[in-house]
């Protein structure tokens, strides 16, 4: 299997890390042609306006749509952001998934917080409890799906952190910055 | 489920590697932080005077203005950073109570203390610190810090500080990582680096944080030079509101640290981008009057 890490910015050397513990054979993306032969692809966290302003100047934009017609794409945080339709603010948007964000939904810095979430279909990777650490910094929320989007994780207030519509991903938090595989491990299960 | 926690060391760490291979730009207005933000920067440092000014006008260097902090902070979306002086723990107390996204403990301010860097583990803001070599580095998170910048020497427009201190940084972990473990000690009695977190370095092969260049680099080739030495991104300070077009050449030195292996771009990029900042060479600097020597 062949996965891409849109490398436009971001923390996507650290994506790269847990894939390759999982023997998948990782692609760093920053044009268009570099995305021929990919079977999935993860958009990391970082900035989105930076990565938005970024896949617009290298003529990104309308590859990446193209791609995540046909192919699982997973976006972690400002990925999640950029995957959706909609997040309140005139940015480059790939608008693939029927979410709606809000950008820094928790505040500043100071308020960016980890905690352990109840995520249900990390069983279908693993037998043990389905609790996962999550890590929001600056996160954002996804504040209303449309129809045949699955909420896949919710914070205990009931706002939602993760989601899934068909074979996209959205997570408002970071897997690839804990040791924990799980989440990678059902990204692949996805692609697959 | 668990309770929330706030302020961990893996949170501020972990927004600086969400700033990887990007660029951080000084700012004095609204209108420059705006400027910033559309050209790309993942962040930017507000202050009143970009460090050329400073080095110019003289006098002592203090904290900005919160008014102006909180102008910009409400101007843009991106993380917003700000400057305290070195062991100035006040200045940095009523930065975090402005919510300043990162305080940088800068040598490009006046010094305030001579001896001793702010205790950054008391804090929930994350610091970013300067270093110009490992020893100075591994301190600087001994105290807290969760994101390391190599100095240079700021305000210059002169890469060659950069270079150096990037490399010895570098070069000297390389250099740790030969050495057999029972010569670990003595070395960190060399350098005047915490025991553990030389230890650490040497498992991980670079530093446990996340490590930019700054002071010197005003052109897309110097921004994509510190990438190619090995550094996670780059500090723009002067060298882009110094220049004949900001805009133009921020959105260029963007492009250049993220396709920084790829000549055809860099070529492509650095066209035409008006006058860069007159620059000053370090070599003509007084030695009292360099910067980064700052910091202990």
């Amino acid at each position: 299997m062949k996965i891409g890490v849109l490398a436009l910015q971001g923390s996507f050397h650290e994506h790269q890390a847990i894939l390759q513990t999982l023997g998948v054979q990782v692609v760093q993306v920053r044009l268009p042609q570099e995305l021929d032969g990919l079977d999935g692809l993860i958009i990391p966290g970082g900035e989105s306006t930076t990565i938005g302003k970024l896949a617009v100047d290298f003529n990104l934009l309308q590859p990446l749509q193209q791609f995540g017609k046909e192919h699982a794409i997973w976006g972690t945080c400002a990925g999640s952001i950029f995957l959706s339709k909609d997040a309140h603010r005139q940015q480059p948007l790939l608008s693939l998934m029927d979410i709606q964000v809000e950008r820094n939904a928790f505040g500043r810095q100071v308020d960016s917080f980890e905690t352990d979430l109840e995520i249900p279909v990390l069983q279908s990777v693993s037998k043990e409890k389905p609790l996962f650490h999550c890590v929001f910094i600056r996160a954002p929320l996804i504040e209303k799906v449309g129809t045949g989007v699955e909420v896949l994780a919710k914070l205990p207030d009931g706002r939602i952190v993760a989601a899934r519509q068909g074979h996209l991903l959205a997570t408002s938090f970071h897997p690839e910055l804990t040791e924990d595989a799980r989440f990678h491990q059902y990204f692949l299960e996805v692609v697959q | 489920m668990g309770a929330e926690e706030k302020g961990t060391f893996k949170l501020k760490v972990g927004l600086a590697q969400m700033l990887k291979g990007g660029v951080i730009m000084d700012v004095v207005t609204p209108e420059h932080a705006k400027i910033a933000e559309d050209a790309g920067a993942v962040a930017v440092m507000a202050l009143e005077r970009v460090p050329a000014d400073i080095r110019a006008q003289g006098g002592v260097a203090r904290m900005s203005d919160p008014e102006l902090i909180l102008k910009i902070m409400d101007a843009v979306s991106i993380p917003v950073m700000a400057k305290a002086r070195i062991g100035h723990f006040v200045e940095a107390q009523i930065l975090e109570a402005l919510g300043i996204d990162y305080i940088d403990e800068s040598e490009v301010l006046t010094p305030a203390d001579e001896e001793h860097h702010i205790n950054k583990h008391a804090f929930k803001v994350p610091f970013v610190c300067g270093c110009r070599n490992l020893g100075e580095a591994l301190r600087r998170i001994g105290e807290g810090a969760a994101m390391i910048r190599t100095k240079g020497e700021a305000g210059t427009g002169d890469v060659v500080e950069a270079v150096r201190h990037a490399r010895r940084v570098l070069g000297e972990i390389r250099h740790l990582q030969n050495l057999p473990e029972e010569e670990v000690m003595a070395y960190a009695k060399e350098l005047g680096a915490p025991y553990e977190l030389l230890m650490e370095t040497r498992a991980l092969g670079r530093l446990p944080v996340v490590n930019f260049a700054a002071g010197g680099i005003a052109t897309p080739a110097d921004a994509a030079l510190m990438m190619q030495l090995g550094v996670d991104g780059v500090f723009v300070g002067s060298g882009i509101f110094k220049s004949g077009d900001p805009a133009k050449r921020a959105a260029a030195i963007v492009k250049a640290t993220t396709h920084y292996n790829d000549p055809k771009i860099l070529a492509e990029v650095s066209r035409n981008l008006g006058e860069p900042m007159v620059g000053r060479q370090v070599s003509d600097i007084p030695e009292d009057q360099l910067i980064a020597d700052r910091g202990w």
